[in-house]
C-alpha cells in the first residue's frame, strides 16, 4: 500500500481541517476563493472515500480484533496515561465514512447560498467534518471522545449564527444537551482506563479493542451493577444523540433553525453517531448488559417509530415534520440492534445508512422551498407540482424513500430490521409494522396538502429548482435507488463486522 | 535545620522582589511622572529575575532553612514560578486600564510585588507561625489593592469586605494554630504530623483546631462558605487586580492548604491516601462535600450574573470547587491534578480577564451586554474570548478539558463516583453561563457595528494567552511531567 492508501484515514480526517485553516487566510472579500477552498476540502475526502470503498477488504471482520482493522495507524500521543492516536477502520465504520464523505461535500455545495459571514461558515463547517471523520475512525477511546466534543463548537456556532428565528435558544439547547450526555460518557471512559489493564504492558490504557476483551476487566468492574450503571452512561449519552424518546427534543428546535446544510449534516452524519456509539463501544464491552436491556431498547424504539410518526403528522412546519421522521426512522435502528440478530444488526446498520441519504435529500428539498417562498407552512401552499413539476418528482422521491416504498433504500434496511427482529420480538414488532402506516400517513398527507389539490395563486412564480440543487439531490437519489434495488454492495461491506458483532454479544449468553 | 545565615542563599527570588519594591520606590522619588513606564517595566524585570532564581535555585533543595520556617522544594517552586507567571500577565493587563486613568501609580506594584512576595512564602512555609504571617503578607496589600481606585464606591466597599473578612478567616486560623500548638507542642507541620501519628491526642479539639485552620484557608481559595466576600471583590476591585485575586491568592492557598493536610494528615507512604484521624473523622467525605457545595453554588449562582467581572468570579469560585477534587483524597496523583489545573487556569482565566479589560476599556462597561457584537466589532478578541470560555467550561479541545480530566481521573480510580457525577453535571451547568457571552458576542446584534481597535500590545498578549490554552489540550505531556515532579514536599 502506498503512502496515501496507509494513511487514508488521516488524510480524510485533516486535509478538512487544513481547508479550514487555509479559508482563514483569505484576504476578504474574496468569496470564490473560499467557497472554492471548501469545495476542494471536502471532495478530497470524498474522492479518498470512494478510493477506501474499492481497496476495503470484506472479508475482514474487526470489531474486537485489532489486527483485522483495516488503514490503522497507530501512534503514542501523550505516553504518560497512555493516550494513542489510534484510527482504523471496519465494516461498522466504513459506511458512515463513505456517508460522512459523501454528505460533507454535497453540504458544502449546498451552502454555496449563504452570503453572511461564509468564511466563518466554511471555516467551522470544515472543522465539523473533521469531528465527524474523526469520531468515526477513532479506536482509542480518548480520540473518540476528543472527536465527539471538538463537533459541538462548530456545529454551536453553525446554528447560534446562521439559523432561523430562534438560533440562540436551539444552539445552546443542542449544546447543553450532547455535552450533559457526553460528560457521562467521560465518566465512563475514566472508570475503564482504571479498571482495566492491558495484559501484554500491564498498563492502564484507552484502546477500545481491549476494553473489548474482558479478560483485561477487573473485578470490581465485573460486578453486575457497576456494568449496568456503566453502560447506562454510555447509553444516556448515546440516545441524546440518536436522539432517543425522552432524551429527544433538542432535536426538533436545532433542525428547524439550523441553515439547510447543517439540518442535512445533523440529520444524516450525527444522529448516527448515537447508534454507531452503540455499536462500537456499548455493545462488545459490556455484551452482558446489552442482552440485559435488550427488550428496553427495543420497547425504546419501537416508542420513537410510533411517537416521532405521531408527532411529524401533527407538525405544521415542513422542516419539523422532517425532523420527526428521522426520530422516527431511528427508532427502526434501535430495534434492529436490540435483536441482537446477524439480520436485524445489517438492517440497523443499513438503516443508518439509509436514512442518512433520504433525510439529507428531505432536508435539501425543504431548504430548496424555503429559500423561495421564506416560509414552511404545509397549510400555506397547495398545488405546487403544477408550478414546479422537476421539484414535486424529486421530493415525491425523497418522500416515498422515506416512507420505505420497495425499490429503495428505506425499503431495504426497514425489511431487514422487521425480518431480523420478528423472531426475537413477535409482538414488538408487529406493532412497530403498524407505525409504519403512520409513517406513510404523515408523509402522503404532505404531499397532498402542498404539491396537490388547488394552485395558491401566491406561488403561481415559483422559482424552478436550479442546477446547484439538483447537483446536490441527484447523487442522493441515485444512491437511494441503487441501494434500493442491489442493496449487496452495501451488506457485503458491514456483514462480516456485523456478524461478528453479534457473535460476541451474543457469546455471553 | 539549617541556621539564618546559610538559609540566605536560598532566599533570592524573595531577595529580588524586595529589591525590585525598594528600587521602585526610590525611582519614584527620583521622577516627576506618577504614571511613568519605568515602574511596570521595572516591575517586569523584578518579576522575571525572581522567576529565574526560583526555578534555577543556585544552591539546590532545601528543608528546614531558616531554622525550620520554610522548605525550599519542588512544590514551592512550582507555585512560585505559577504565582510570578500571574503577575507578569498582570503587570501587562495593567499598562492600559481604563479604570485606573491610564497606567497605575507605582503603589499598585509595590502592593503586587509585596503580595508576591507572601505567596512565594506561604507556598513554601513549613511552620505555622511563618504561615501566619505569609497569609498576612499575601492578604494585606490584597486589600490595598481592591481599593485602589479611590473615587470609586465599589473599590472601596470591596477592600472593605476583604479586610473584614480577612480578618476573620485569620483569626479563626491562628486560633486554631494555638490549638494546635498546645496539642503537640510544636509549630513544625512536620512535627505536629508526627504527633498527630502518635494517635493519642484528644480527637474534639483536635479536629475543632482543624476545621479552624480550614476555615482560613478556604477563605484564600474562595471556597463556600467561606467564599462571600469574593464576588463583591471581584466586582469592585479594577480589573488587572481581580484577575491576580482569581488566580495568584488562590494558588498559594492551595499550595498551603495541600501542603499543610498532607504534611499533618497523610502518611507518608507514596501513593497512600490514609488521613489520619480518618477513624474519628472521615476527612475526605467532609472535603468532598466541600467541593461539591462549592462548585455547585459557584455555578448555580454565576447563572444569574449580568456583569462579567462578577460572572468570573463565581465561575472562579467553582473552579476552586473543581481543584478541591484533587485535594480531597490526599494523593499524589491528586496533587498533581491540582497543579495541571493550575497551569491551565493561570492562561484561561487570565486571558478571560484580559478580554474583559480591552472591552471595559473601549465600551465603558463589563456587563454582557457589552459584549454584544464583538464577534464582528473585533473578531480576534472574540474568537479569544470563546476560546477561554470554552476552556473554563472544559471542553476538548482546549487546556480546559485536560486539567478537568486529571481532576476526574483520580477521583474516579479512587471510586468517589458521587462526586464525580456531581462536577460532570456541574461542566453542563458551567457552559449555560460561559455561553451567554460567547452569545453575545457572535449571536446578538450589536448597537454600533463600528470595529474596535485592538492595540499591537493586547493583540501579542492575547496571543500569548490563547497558545497555550489551546496548545495544551492538544499536547500536555511536557506540563503534566512538571506537576507530577513537582509534588515533592520536604517537610517531613
Amino acid at each position: 500500500m502506498g503512502f496515501f492508501d496507509s494513511h487514508i484515514l488521516t488524510l480524510m480526517t485533516f486535509i478538512p481541517l487544513l481547508g479550514g485553516a487555509l479559508i482563514l487566510c483569505v484576504p476578504k472579500g474574496k468569496d470564490d476563493v473560499i467557497k472554492g477552498v471548501a469545495a476542494v476540502a471536502s471532495f478530497i475526502p470524498l474522492l479518498l472515500a470512494v478510493r477506501m470503498f474499492y481497496i476495503y477488504d470484506r472479508t475482514m471482520a474487526g470489531v474486537n480484533a485489532a489486527d483485522q482493522f483495516q488503514f490503522v495507524e497507530r501512534y503514542s500521543w501523550i505516553p504518560n496515561i497512555n493516550v494513542e492516536y489510534f484510527v482504523g477502520a471496519d465494516g461498522i465504520s466504513v459506511p458512515m465514512i463513505l456517508l460522512t464523505a459523501l454528505l460533507s461535500f454535497l453540504a458544502v455545495i449546498g451552502s454555496f447560498g449563504i452570503e453572511k459571514k461564509i468564511r466563518g461558515y466554511m471555516a467551522l463547517f470544515l472543522l465539523l467534518e473533521t469531528g465527524m471523520m474523526g469520531t468515526f475512525i477513532a479506536l482509542d477511546f480518548f480520540l473518540f471522545y476528543v472527536f465527539w466534543e471538538i463537533m459541538l463548537l462548530p456545529m454551536y456556532f453553525l446554528i447560534g449564527v446562521w439559523g432561523g428565528p430562534r438560533k440562540e435558544y436551539a444552539a445552546i439547547k443542542f449544546f447543553l444537551y450532547t455535552l450533559a450526555g457526553s460528560v457521562l460518557m467521560l465518566i465512563v471512559m475514566l472508570a475503564l482506563y482504571f479498571n482495566t489493564t492491558d495484559p501484554a504492558t500491564g498498563k492502564h490504557t484507552f484502546s477500545l479493542i481491549h476494553y473489548m476483551n474482558q479478560a483485561t476487566h477487573n473485578s470490581w468492574i465485573k460486578g453486575f451493577d457497576v456494568r449496568i450503571l456503566l453502560w447506562l452512561g454510555l447509553f444516556i449519552g448515546f440516545a441524546i444523540k440518536v436522539p432517543l424518546f425522552p432524551f429527544h427534543t433538542w432535536l426538533p428546535d436545532a433542525h428547524v433553525e439550523a441553515p439547510t446544510a447543517i439540518s442535512v449534516i445533523l440529520a444524516g452524519v450525527l444522529l448516527k453517531m448515537g447508534t454507531y456509539g452503540m455499536m462500537r463501544i456499548s455493545f462488545p464491552i459490556f455484551p452482558d448488559i446489552t442482552v440485559y436491556f435488550a427488550v428496553p431498547m427495543a420497547i425504546l424504539g419501537i416508542i420513537n417509530i410510533i411517537y416521532g410518526a405521531l408527532c411529524a403528522m401533527a407538525q405544521s412546519d415542513l422542516k419539523k415534520l422532517v425532523a420527526y421522521s428521522s426520530v422516527s426512522h431511528m427508532g427502526f435502528c434501535l430495534l434492529g440492534m436490540a435483536a441482537l440478530t446477524p439480520l436485524g444488526m445489517v438492517g440497523a446498520a443499513m438503516q443508518m445508512f439509509s436514512h442518512g441519504l433520504i433525510t439529507a435529500m428531505l432536508f435539501f428539498l425543504v431548504g430548496v422551498v424555503y429559500d423561495r417562498a421564506h416560509h414552511r407552512q404545509i397549510d400555506g401552499f397547495g398545488g405546487l407540482g403544477v408550478v414546479v413539476p422537476i421539484y414535486t418528482g424529486y421530493i415525491a422521491f425523497a418522500f416515498f424513500a422515506s416512507l420505505g416504498l420497495p425499490g429503495m433504500s428505506g425499503f431495504i434496511a426497514e425489511q431487514m430490521v422487521f425480518l431480523g427482529s420478528f423472531p426475537i420480538f413477535r409482538t414488538l414488532v408487529i406493532i412497530a409494522a403498524l407505525g409504519i402506516v403512520f409513517v406513510a400517513a404523515f408523509h402522503l398527507w404532505a404531499l397532498q396538502r402542498v404539491f396537490l389539490g388547488p394552485l395558491n395563486p401566491k406561488y403561481a412564480n415559483l422559482e424552478e429548482i436550479n442546477k446547484r440543487e439538483m447537483f446536490c439531490l441527484t447523487p442522493l437519489a441515485i444512491l437511494v435507488l441503487f441501494v434500493g434495488v442491489w442493496p449487496m454492495t452495501v451488506v457485503n461491506l458491514m456483514s462480516v463486522s456485523l456478524v461478528r458483532l453479534v457473535d460476541l454479544v451474543k457469546a455471553v449468553i | 535545620m539549617l541556621d539564618n545565615l546559610a538559609s540566605v542563599g536560598y532566599f533570592l527570588p524573595e531577595f529580588a522582589l524586595t529589591a525590585t519594591i525598594l528600587v521602585l520606590i526610590v525611582v519614584r522619588v527620583a521622577t516627576k511622572d506618577p504614571q511613568s513606564v519605568a515602574f511596570p517595566f521595572l516591575s517586569l524585570v523584578g518579576i522575571g529575575l525572581s522567576i529565574l532564581l526560583a526555578s534555577i535555585v543556585p544552591a539546590g533543595e532545601a528543608k528546614g532553612t531558616f531554622e525550620g520556617m520554610v522548605a525550599y522544594d519542588a512544590f514551592a517552586v512550582f507555585f512560585k514560578v505559577l504565582t510570578a507567571l500571574a503577575a507578569v500577565i498582570v503587570v501587562f493587563m495593567s499598562m492600559d486600564s481604563r479604570e485606573m486613568e491610564g497606567r497605575p501609580q507605582v503603589e499598585f506594584y509595590v502592593f503586587m510585588l509585596a503580595s508576591l512576595i507572601g505567596m512565594f512564602l506561604l507556598s513554601a512555609s513549613t511552620d505555622i507561625v511563618m504561615l501566619y504571617l505569609s497569609f498576612e503578607l499575601v492578604s494585606i496589600p490584597s486589600y490595598l489593592l481592591a481599593g485602589y481606585v479611590k473615587g470609586k464606591v465599589q473599590s472601596t466597599e470591596a477592600a472593605m469586605k476583604y479586610v473584614v473578612y480577612g480578618a476573620t478567616a485569620s483569626g479563626s486560623m491562628i486560633y486554631g494554630f494555638s490549638m494546635l500548638f498546645g496539642l503537640t507542642g510544636s509549630t513544625q507541620i512536620g512535627e505536629i504530623g508526627k504527633a498527630l501519628a502518635t494517635g493519642n491526642l484528644p480527637v474534639v479539639p483536635l479536629v475543632l483546631a482543624c476545621v479552624l485552620v480550614a476555615a482560613g484557608f478556604g477563605y484564600k481559595i474562595a471556597a463556600v462558605p467561606f467564599h462571600m466576600w469574593s464576588p463583591d471583590v471581584y466586582e469592585g476591585a479594577p480589573t488587572p487586580a481581580t484577575a491576580f485575586f482569581s488566580v495568584a491568592p488562590k494558588a498559594a492557598g492551595f499550595a498551603v492548604l495541600i501542603r499543610f493536610f498532607y504534611t499533618v494528615f497523610a502518611v507518608s507512604e507514596p501513593g497512600s491516601s490514609v488521613w489520619r484521624l480518618s477513624t474519628e473523622v472521615d476527612w475526605t467525605l467532609l472535603f468532598a462535600v466541600l467541593s461539591a457545595i462549592t462548585m455547585t453554588v459557584g455555578n448555580l449562582v454565576a447563572i444569574k450574573q449580568d456583569n462579567v467581572k462578577r460572572l468570573l468570579a463565581y465561575s472562579s469560585i467553582a473552579h476552586a470547587g473543581y481543584m478541591l477534587m484533587g485535594f480531597v483524597l490526599l494523593t499524589p496523583a491528586g496533587i498533581q491534578a491540582v497543579l495541571f489545573y493550575f497551569v491551565v487556569y493561570l492562561f484561561m482565566n487570565l486571558g478571560a480577564f484580559y478580554v474583559v479589560l480591552v472591552v471595559g476599556n473601549s465600551c465603558n462597561g463589563e456587563d454582557i451586554s457589552d459584549f454584544r457584537g464583538l464577534g464582528t466589532r473585533a473578531p480576534f478578541m472574540a474568537v479569544s474570548m470563546a476560546v477561554f470560555l470554552f476552556a473554563l467550561t472544559g471542553i476538548p479541545p482546549f487546556s480546559g478539558f485536560i486539567g478537568k480530566l486529571y481532576l476526574f481521573a483520580e477521583v474516579i480510580n479512587r471510586q468517589i463516583y458521587w462526586l464525580v457525577i456531581i462536577a460532570a453535571l456541574n461542566s453542563a451547568v458551567g457552559l449555560y453561563y460561559y455561553a451567554r457571552i460567547v452569545k453575545s458576542m457572535f449571536f446578538d446584534v450589536p448597537e454600533s457595528t463600528e470595529a474596535i481597535a485592538v492595540p499591537a500590545i493586547p493583540r501579542a498578549l492575547l496571543v500569548l494567552l490563547v497558545a497555550p490554552t489551546l496548545i495544551l489540550g492538544v499536547y500536555w505531556e511536557p506540563v503534566a511531567r512538571i506537576a507530577s515532579n513537582s509534588i515533592r514536599m520536604l517537610a517531613f
